[in-house]
């Protein structure tokens, strides 16, 4: 079965999911296509093992995320499945490229298998879906579920030139207050919540924070309450997250932001209630006052070799 | 200038998930209501309503119970209902058709949607639809205005945030944004009740649900997570430290 994967365009060259979704197509095919749109990081991608084929699409459309552009210009390119990654563009671009091919998508998956059998979350975490594909569909991957295919590989690298015109112009960039890392982009996200106290308090977490190269997220209650940015919100209107660690730092755990962090690979938890459902799903829980372990917590990661 | 919105009722967020025989069982859903996104897109819709004088035509698709949600975006101020009656469960791409299907009969210029359903948690809608109707999307997006014939949204990208401008029609998926979401008021409720749906099943507008490729075999509940290892007192944080480095090997 053929599988081409479509790599979505990171600022410091491959991005970081891209061995995973090699690994996942090396489950229900034998050889990948690796599609990058701007061409960024293809030869990284032609090293990995299990990659037949990189082909770096150029074009000038490259410069503006624009799903119906972009779907236009890769559309053609594929053969098979075609996976992605679950990130914001993986999910618009998917189902972009599959309605344009007359396909259907299944976003977020977690496991797959030969035959095409996958399962997804719903229902925000609070059930799986198992599904079969038949034929050819477009399926995203949530990142960090799958293992990384080894390094070792040596594709052909190409190149491919699109003349696809924009149809999004963008008038102005915001950038971000400040410098820190995003909580969707981070591989140790330590987030706050209404435990606390108080909104200036969260400079004490992006002191640890800097600490770790960690991002910094927060409860849906302390976004609405102390005007906190809805980009650092983690739970069901907010981002969902699959870190290495998560660290939830006077946080109760709500179903809503347990949905958003649960699929963390390891989760830390310091809340002065043994109760609270935050500890339910945490791999390692400190029952005290964040006040006091937070300091103790910060010394001990400092003093790491 | 007349605006859609496509709204899905889901259950309440808040609302316990129970699965009998390998589907989920919506006779134990207590309440069902419009997903959080949706809301966002009728907030936006409202305010082109008010600010450039749109039309908002609220479209939904599913069982006879989803009515509610377009009774509900009428109480706050949705002009027009149209009802898309379909009872069974269907893919992405039957379900992206019979949106933009409706979309078409219903003549809106632009169209405004939640980024991802609160059940599903796809986030294809919106961009599928897009593609359907040969517009172009624009995606996580907090706002949208009309300026001299464009269309100028703010979304945000993992960099920040971007203004970007659409010339023509296009489709919007909303993120969360700042806006306070209006509450209908008793005026409003009555009005609602009166207002008549335009209901119309698939066939009404010759697309089929049948797509096969993807089927849900089962529903289960997600699998526990083996118990973790519980520390008392603040001290315990470096010992934790340790494990993280140790044990887990993730700092």
């Amino acid at each position: 079965m053929s599988v081409t994967i479509v790599s979505e365009p990171h600022e410091e060259g491959m991005h970081p999911t891209l061995p995973q979704l090699v690994k996942a197509a090396s489950v229900i095919g034998e050889s990948c296509t690796v599609i990058i749109p701007g061409g960024n990081g293809a030869d990284e991608a032609s090293k990995i093992q299990g990659v037949g084929k990189v082909i770096k699409l150029n074009g000038a459309c490259f410069s503006v995320f624009d799903s119906s552009t972009w779907s236009a210009a890769i559309s053609g390119l594929v053969d098979g499945t075609v996976l992605m990654a679950t990130t914001p563009v993986g999910r618009e671009l998917s189902a972009s490229i599959a309605a344009g091919l007359g396909r259907s998508v299944v976003q977020d998956v977690t496991s797959i298998a030969p035959g095409i059998k996958v399962e997804r979350p719903a229902y925000s975490g609070k059930a799986v879906e198992s599904i079969s594909v038949s034929g050819d569909a477009v399926i995203t991957i949530r990142p960090n579920a799958i293992e990384s295919a080894e390094s070792g590989g040596s594709a052909d690298v190409s190149t491919v030139d699109s003349g696809e015109d924009l149809r999004i112009a963008v008038l102005e960039a915001i950038a971000k207050a400040g410098e820190r890392l995003d909580v969707s982009e981070a591989d140790i996200i330590i987030s706050g919540g209404r435990g606390l106290g108080d909104r200036s308090n969260f400079e004490k977490l992006e002191s640890v924070a800097d600490s770790l190269g960690a991002a910094v997220g927060a409860s849906r209650a302390v976004v609405d309450e102390w005007g906190l940015p809805h980009s650092m919100q983690v739970g069901q209107t907010g981002k969902t997250v699959t870190p290495s660690l998560y660290i939830a730092v006077g946080i109760s755990g709500a179903i809503q932001h347990l949905a958003g962090m649960r699929s963390s690979r390891y989760i830390l938890a310091i809340n002065k209630d043994p109760e609270a459902p935050i500890f339910g799903v945490a791999d390692y829980g400190i029952v005290a006052q964040w006040e006091d372990a937070l300091p103790i917590l910060h010394e001990a990661i400092k003093s790491l070799p | 200038m007349k605006v859609a919105v496509l709204i899905k009722q889901v259950p309440d967020t808040t609302a316990r998930i129970s699965i009998a025989g390998g589907s989920v069982d919506e006779g134990s859903i207590s309440k069902w209501t419009i997903s959080p996104y949706d809301e966002y897109a009728l907030e936006a819709a409202l305010k082109l309503q008010s600010e450039s004088g749109a039309k908002v035509v609220a479209i939904t698709l599913g069982p006879q119970r989803s009515s509610k949600s377009l009774i509900d975006a009428a109480a706050v101020g949705a002009d027009e209902l149209i009802h898309v009656l379909y009872e069974g469960s269907s893919g992405s791409l039957s379900l992206q058709g019979a949106l933009a299907a409706a979309v078409r009969k219903s003549e809106a210029d632009i169209v405004l949607a939640g980024k991802q359903a609160a059940d599903t948690n796809s986030g294809s809608t919106a961009p599928g639809v897009a593609q359907m109707l040969g517009l172009p999307c624009v995606g996580l997006v907090s706002e949208v205005k009309a300026v001299d014939g464009n269309f100028v949204a703010t979304r945000s990208t993992s960099s920040g945030m971007e203004r970007v401008s659409v010339n023509g029609p296009c489709v919007f998926a909303f993120d969360k944004g700042d806006e306070e979401l209006r509450r209908p008021n008793v005026r409003g409720i009555m009005m609602a009740k009166k207002k008549p749906i335009e209901s119309l099943s698939p066939a009404d507008l010759g697309v089929s649900m049948e797509d096969g490729g993807v089927n849900v075999e089962s529903v289960g509940y997600p699998p526990e997570k083996p118990a973790g290892q519980t520390f008392q007192g603040a001290a315990s944080a470096s010992e934790v430290v340790t494990k993280l480095r140790e044990e887990a090997n993730v700092i």
